[in-house]
């Protein structure tokens, strides 16, 4: 779709919405996992971001969408000398369909220049084309096993590693991971599991007038994305100042030593495993923060944020019918109050 | 049904599509035959074949022509021609998860988007599904990811006289699709389909739009500008209806409950009082209802009342209720019940072997495709694939081995010249080697109670019974394990085996007696059971007790503690979703185990004396149960 639905029409969702806005201030939070019932419009947020999110600069012609301040340079080349040139683009959104070939996702060795000039060139994958943004997967538990496999390292290292048809390189790979699906249809390798730094659960709204609306707003882009659009043009200037001030906010964000102990009581009550709980809360809980234009981590912030950043990284206990999130909110409520 | 087709072919790619359930044979290709007619001419037709790969499917590189013009050339799949047409997706109800969630994506985003073989493109796929389902048991099931995005869901029945069968012509649909993007709907009309599809539960949003859209459709064909209740009655009807998993509460009866959340209601409750749930739950739905009309509104009585007897109802209040009738009078029979059914059986189902059951091995099992991977630890090479990925390259390398062994041009050499040329360069990248699927091995796990007296007689069964299977399943290469409680504890006598000689080692001498630690074993069971799935077996849980537990899980004794424990621990159990089998030992059959067993999810084997003969028949049956 070349037009996709813009994202302030979304109805309700608040959570996927903030998880998603949080990725766009602090890139760094590592991916949203969003899970849940059909219908509820995952793949419309994720779609929506391409349009929503504030152009970023970067070097003209470069195939990893390069900072002009750190530009990449490749392996044995050599940094050019002149100042280079550099455009604004739109952050890349960059789709990664069911049936994509590894070469594809890597990069392999470009076909066309190989047949038709006998040349030895890289032509860069997927991984390349999301540097500096978001790499979304639908469907991201059925993802097939090596691709899974190579994402989790890549989303680990922030580098992709190319060595195949003998091409030896590497190149910078940081994306926010974006994965989104119905529980129903397979489980996740607690491996990739645990790359998410928000996992957000989306059901569908059961009131009436929310429904409603919903389908109102389709109706209506798909009558004319064009108006529709137009009309929530002004919706979507906000959220992009929301997300400008918000990063610009990031780093005057004051994490108390309170605050730090905070977050790992909650990991602590809740027994999850690893680190990656405690930094990915206070993380959370910072861009949250930033977001709302606040000064400093407050109770306030986890308990907005707790759930996502900690709903996935729970020990499995079948036990409790009432799932993970209302484990995390219990365990909130339970430290620092309703 | 005929109508069906004729709303289908006005918006083929609006509404998504249709789900067919069907056999193959007349009814259907008569179906068929007319969409074929009515569709207009030129409309592209693709039929989908079942096992269909990416390549085929989506596009890729087309080998021939790359090899031939020397630059890569790409071929579209079949969702790619199919684009501003339709395409027939044969026997759906055994289509691959992987496959419905490409053609999901399709129809989400009207476009194929390729990443294989070095080629990134975009194509237009505007396309409307027809899935041919010709699944006959209830759990058998196009895949959900689709059918949430086709708008019908149609079973035919072989020729019905009460169907419409109006004939349906090219110029009608012609006629309706231009008058298509100007048909209005009012809000009424939405708020009333949103409604009732609340009311039959049917929660994805994807269904209320394609019921306004469908409603759209008919008003096309009627030739009218305004989409009328009429409309709106029918595509409740047609989209709605079939996918209600419960009926509107005012009529709903005892039978017909619609499942509530798993675990809210314990089922020896739900006879007992179901009045008032009924009324509780049409309380709520009033609550929604009221939230959106105006306040001073009294409460309309509840379910006694025919609609046309409120009379100051406001005219939504109306168009909804009457919408939601034409969609209750077409829920088929027996729908919910197979519903319920089916919803139950699969989530065991699901639960009780999802990475067991079917697992891909490198070397054994039904092949599957194949991936990029080296001919090694016994993987088998795929020689087509490895070809076909080696054969773009041949010019390139060709070149670089010529540039690296140039070649003389001495005429002697000419026949050395040409072998060269013959050559096909394969290197270590092009490898591609057959994946597997191979069906789970199951490995029993016996939980042995050896408290009390009859420690010794229980243990000495399940030894006999573990013996019998190791000897029978040998051929099926299944494992047993057996873990034995008593006093405070539960002890890992057997860990998983193979080995019959090991398995009359280990189980030699177990002293019996002592507390029954119930609880304790179940969770111990549970763990052991996890870590075998994890491995990718199957696991099968049979226990052999009265259910009698009175050491609890901190290891204190005292009945009603421990009983509380053993329950909590089976819940636990069930909800892991394991087979599990629960061999009642003692010598009259215990309630206690009978209600341990359900709370497990367990079938309940009362197996007094148990002979091993016994026991090891049972566990087969269910094994061959959970296969």
């Amino acid at each position: 779709m070349a037009i996709s639905f813009p994202f302030s029409a979304i109805v309700g969702q608040d959570e996927m919405k903030l998880a998603i806005l949080i990725a766009a201030v602090d890139p760094a939070i590592g991916g949203i996992l969003v899970f849940g019932d059909r219908g509820t419009g995952k793949s419309t947020a994720v779609r929506a971001l391409a349009a929503l999110l504030p152009k970023m600069r970067a070097v003209m012609g470069c195939a990893y969408n390069s900072d002009p301040a750190h530009p990449f340079v490749a392996d044995g080349a050599e940094a050019s000398k002149t100042p280079l040139k550099s455009h604004l683009i739109s952050v890349p959104v960059v789709d990664l369909p069911l049936g994509a070939t590894e070469d594809r996702v890597v990069g392999a060795l470009d076909l066309e220049r190989a047949l038709s000039q006998g040349v030895k060139a890289f032509e860069p994958g997927l991984l390349a084309r999301a540097n500096r943004g978001f790499l979304y997967i639908d469907e991201v538990n059925l993802l097939e096993d090596h691709l899974v496999d190579l994402l989790i390292d890549v989303a680990a290292s922030g580098e992709n590693v190319v060595e195949r048809e003998g091409l030896s390189l590497r190149h910078p790979a940081r994306f926010v991971l974006v994965g989104s699906g119905n529980p129903e249809e397979g489980e996740l390798r607690p491996q990739l599991l645990d790359r998410f730094g928000l996992s957000v659960e989306v059901k569908t709204p059961t009131d009436l007038a929310g429904r409603v609306e919903v389908v109102k707003r389709r109706d209506a882009f798909e009558h004319d994305p064009v108006a529709f659009i137009e009309q929530w043009k002004k919706e979507d200037e906000k959220i992009r100042k929301r997300i400008v001030a918000g990063r610009t906010r990031l780093d005057a964000v004051r994490i108390s030593d309170a605050a730090r102990e905070r977050a790992a009581q909650l990991c602590m009550a809740l027994g999850t495993d690893g680190l990656r709980g405690d930094l990915t809360l206070i993380r959370a809980a910072r861009a949250y923060a930033a977001l709302q234009g606040d000064d400093a981590i407050t109770d306030e912030h986890f308990k907005r944020i707790a759930a996502p950043a900690l709903r996935h990284r729970l020990r499995r206990n079948p036990l409790d019918d009432s799932g993970s999130t209302v484990r995390v909110d219990r365990a909130v409520a339970e430290l620092m109050g309703a | 049904m005929n109508l069906v087709a004729a709303l289908f072919a006005v918006d083929p790619c609006g509404l998504g599509g249709v789900a067919l359930r069907a056999s193959a044979g007349q009814p259907r290709d008569q179906w068929l035959a007319l969409l074929n007619k009515i569709l207009p001419a030129g409309t592209p037709q693709r039929r989908i074949p079942l096992n269909i790969n990416d390549a085929a499917l989506l596009g890729g590189l087309d080998l021939g022509a790359t090899l031939g013009a020397g630059r890569p050339i790409a071929q579209q799949g079949v969702l790619a021609h199919a684009d501003g047409g339709v395409v027939l997706l044969a026997m759906a109800e055994r289509v691959p998860l992987g496959t419905a969630a490409r053609l999901a994506a399709v129809l989400d985003t009207q476009i194929v988007a390729i990443e294989r073989d070095g080629l990134a493109l975009k194509l237009p796929a505007r396309l409307g599904v027809v899935a041919l389902d010709e699944g006959i048991a209830d759990d058998e099931q196009v895949p959900s990811a689709l059918l949430d995005r086709l708008a019908f869901l149609v079973r035919l029945k072989a020729a019905g006289p009460d169907d419409d069968d109006a004939d349906w012509q090219a110029k009608d649909i012609a006629f309706a699709r231009e008058l298509l993007p100007r048909i209005t709907v009012s809000d009424d009309i939405v708020q009333a389909l949103c409604a009732a599809a609340l009311a039959l539960g049917v929660y994805s949003l994807r269904a209320p739009i394609f019921a306004m859209k469908a409603a759209r459709c008919a008003a096309a064909l009627d030739g009218l500008l305004e989409v009328t209740e009429d409309h709106t009655a029918l595509a409740a009807r047609l989209v709605l209806a079939p996918r209600a998993t419960q009926l509107p509460s005012a009529q709903a009866d005892n039978e017909e409950q619609p499942p509530q959340e798993p675990g809210d209601e314990q089922d020896d409750k739900k006879n007992d009082q179901p009045k008032d749930q009924q009324d509780e739950q049409q309380q709520n739905q009033e609550q929604e209802k009221q939230e959106d009309k105006a306040q001073d509104q009294p409460d309309p009585p509840p379910d006694e009342l025919p609609p046309n007897n409120e009379q100051d109802i406001r005219n939504s209040e109306a168009l909804a209720e009457s919408v939601l009738d034409a969609a209750q009078a077409a829920i088929p029979d027996g729908l919910l019940a197979a519903l319920q059914l089916g919803q139950a059986a699969k989530a065991r189902a699901q639960a009780a072997g999802r990475s067991g059951a079917v697992q891909k091995s490198q070397t054994r099992g039904r092949p599957m495709g194949a991936r990029r991977g080296e001919p090694r630890a016994g993987a088998r090479l795929n020689v087509i694939e490895t070809l076909r990925a080696a054969a773009p390259w041949q010019k390139l390398r060709q070149l670089q081995s010529e540039r690296q062994n140039p070649i003389p041009r001495d005429a002697k050499h000419e026949h050395q010249h040409k072998h060269l040329h013959k050559r096909i360069y394969v290197r270590r990248e092009d490898f591609h080697v057959t994946r597997f699927k191979q069906v789970g091995q199951t490995t029993t796990l016996f939980v042995v109670d050896a408290s009390g007296s009859s420690a010794l007689n229980r243990l000495a069964e399940a030894k006999g019974a573990v013996e019998l299977l190791l000897a029978d399943c040998y051929v099926r290469r299944d494992h047993v394990a057996v873990l034995a409680f008593r006093g405070k504890t539960a002890e890992l006598l057997l860990p998983p085996t193979r080995s019959l000689a090991r398995a009359k080692r280990s189980l030699g001498g177990l002293p019996g007696g002592g507390g029954t630690p119930l609880a304790t074993a179940i969770d111990v069971a549970r763990e052991l059971a996890e870590q075998i799935r994890r491995r990718g077996e199957t696991p099968i849980i049979v226990l052999l007790t009265d259910g009698r537990g009175n050491i609890g899980r901190d290891g204190s004794p005292g009945r009603v503690a421990a009983t509380e424990d053993a329950m909590a621990a089976a819940r636990q159990l069930r909800a892991a979703g394991f087979t599990a089998l629960l061999i009642d030992t003692s010598n009259q059959p215990q309630q206690a185990a009978q209600l341990l067993a359900t709370q497990m999810g367990a079938a309940y084997v009362p197996l007094p004396h148990a002979g091993a003969q016994a026991v090891s028949r049972v566990v087969q049956l269910a094994s061959a149960a959970a296969r």
